[in-house]
């Protein structure tokens, strides 16, 4: 699909598949498309060009229909500052035409049963959030799509609200999300599609998509041993050793079984290490790697 | 098609009422002005009879009070309207198999309602204070009423669908009906005002509210009032057409 506001394309040449019963994940940095391309998903807006179908529906034309079929939370949205938790649950409860979730079990699994009676506007930030997944799930929905879910919450809230996500796909639904924290797709999502400047960069599940990237391992390690950094550097695949002081020496270097042959290679040598780690590229290093630019900028 | 209509208009309703002014303002308010206004009218009655006989207290005064309660509550809506936008309430409603016009509705009934409790509130106050006119016809007043204000509320909808951020909606609001007020024929008649004006007072649709809510106030029957329906009406009508293609919701 293809989307344009005025002259700026905010998104070109779209094109994904989301499966059934995963958690999938549409990672970019803000402005990248991400809500656009959701909206355009939930048929809050119409697209220039393209096709989409959400579980065999139109989104433009059997946007009621969709509705009814899916759980929706926006970015940034608000309810009215004094409508009370329990009413917001139970009017959204009304509006569909199958039968809903117990609003009151939704609310207790997200932990909100004291709030019940508490107007919007003195909610916290992750209170609010929860609320707004409970009345994305109220509907029972097949799909739920959640956008920038845990921005602006403190780090424990952010946890929690990953945990409840999980708990959606164990329950068999299918979960679409966007974020621009690496390490949230990372540690949520089944497969995750890198989208930049309106463009999708490519897709896959988190661990293929740092194996295709970025292939190389570094191993961090404490030792003071003299012959270390000539043993490693005989190690196929080692690309370069470097001690930074007395103890700590890097290797840097690639393929499967280059943590394997490093620790053969100590045993061998008998090398007596204090500290050893692999650090692993993640999905940011990804990211920098396909897009030329961190997604901070 | 029209689900979660009630349960909208509802909600909106006790909303409503939990705002610290929001029930002040919009009810009590126009009552108690009412009511002072009358007493200092009614007070002067002993000196010069002439004033109640004229139309001031007889007329006049609860079809101004009745045009003030309409006109806050067109305020109120375009100001909900644009807070509902700015917040995202608007938009997060949409998302759900609300229809717009559901959303839209559940606020003209929540105002409709609200305009005629003040109505009621008036006229019982006014009773109990000074001798209003008892031989209005309250029953068809208050239908006359609501036909007004549901059709300046059309207006509202094509301001609400126009002003950028919720902080001009009530100023721009005021700003186009009150002057309508002005020429409607409430304070000087239409038919005196000079040609000019006199021509723009026949395009604005209060002048047809105010002929309708004097009329019906005095006892006339309702077909001598077609011509104010059918002007109400068409308002209504182009309102709804022009805010359906102007309206913004986000």
């Amino acid at each position: 699909m293809r989307k344009t506001y005025g002259s700026t394309v905010a998104v070109d040449e779209v094109s994904f598949d989301v499966h059934d019963g995963e958690i999938f994940g549409l990672i970019g940095p803000n402005g990248a498309g991400k809500t656009t391309t959701m909206e355009c998903v939930e048929g809050l807006r119409k697209p220039d060009r393209g096709t989409i179908s959400v579980l065999g529906l139109d989104p433009v034309g059997d946007v009621y229909q969709l509705q009814e079929r899916i759980g929706v939370q926006l970015q940034q949205a608000q309810l009215q500052k004094r409508i009370k938790v329990w009413e917001a649950v139970y009017l959204w409860a009304s509006l569909y035409r199958k039968k809903p979730a117990d609003g009151d079990r939704l609310l207790e699994q997200l932990g909100l049963t004291e709030k019940r009676d508490a107007w919007f506007m003195t909610l916290s930030g992750g209170q609010k959030q929860r609320l707004f997944i409970a009345l994305a799930l109220i509907n029972d929905p097949d799909v739920v799509f959640l956008d920038e879910l845990t921005t602006g919450l403190d780090p424990q809230s952010r946890r929690a609200i990953w945990d409840l996500v999980r708990g959606i796909r164990a329950r068999g639904k299918t979960v679409f999300l966007t974020t621009h924290l690496m390490e949230e797709a990372e540690r949520l999502c089944d497969r995750v599609a890198i989208i930049d400047h309106g463009r999708i960069v490519d897709i896959d599940t988190p661990v293929r998509l740092v194996a295709r990237h970025c292939p190389e391992r570094t191993i961090e390690m404490a030792t003071d041993h003299p012959n270390a950094e000539d043993c490693f550097r005989r190690i196929p695949g080692v690309d370069a050793v470097d001690r930074s002081d007395v103890l700590r020496l890097t290797v840097r270097g690639r393929g499967e079984d280059l943590v394997t042959d490093v620790i053969q290679c100590l045993s061998e040598n008998r090398i007596r290490v204090t500290d050893f780690r692999t650090v692993l590229p993640t999905l940011e290093d990804v990211f920098l790697t396909v897009t030329g630019h961190s997604i901070r900028d | 098609m029209w689900r979660g209509l009630l349960e909208l208009t509802w909600l909106e309703i006790k909303i409503f009422l939990r705002e610290p002014l929001g029930a002040l303002g919009t009810v009590v308010i126009p009552v108690v002005i009412f009511v002072g206004l009358g007493r200092l009218a009614g007070g002067s009655r002993m000196r010069a009879p002439s004033l109640a006989d004229s139309g001031l207290l007889r007329v006049d005064l609860p079809v101004f009070a009745s045009v003030l309660i309409g006109i806050s509550a067109v305020l109120s809506l375009v100001t909900i309207i644009s807070i509902y936008r700015e917040g995202g309430i608007l938009k997060r409603l949409r998302a759900t198999p609300l229809r717009p016009q559901t959303i839209l509705s559940a606020h003209v009934l929540v105002k409709l309602l609200l305009t005629a409790v003040t109505l009621m509130l008036m006229m019982l106050a006014g009773k109990r204070y000074y001798p209003v006119d008892v031989a209005a016809p309250m029953f068809s007043f208050a239908l006359a009423l609501l036909i007004s204000t549901g059709s300046i509320l059309s207006i509202g909808f094509v301001i609400a669908s126009i002003v950028p951020t919720a902080r001009f909606a009530q100023p721009v609001g005021a700003i186009i009906l009150y002057p309508m007020v002005g020429l409607s024929g409430l304070f000087v008649p239409v038919s005196a005002l000079p040609p000019a004006l006199q021509a723009l007072a026949r395009v604005l649709p209060m002048t047809y509210a105010v002929s309708l809510l004097q009329g019906i106030w005095k006892g006339e029957a309702w077909s001598a009032h077609l011509t104010d329906i059918a002007a109400l009406a068409l308002v209504c009508v182009v309102g709804i057409a022009l805010s359906a293609k102007l309206f913004r919701w986000e």
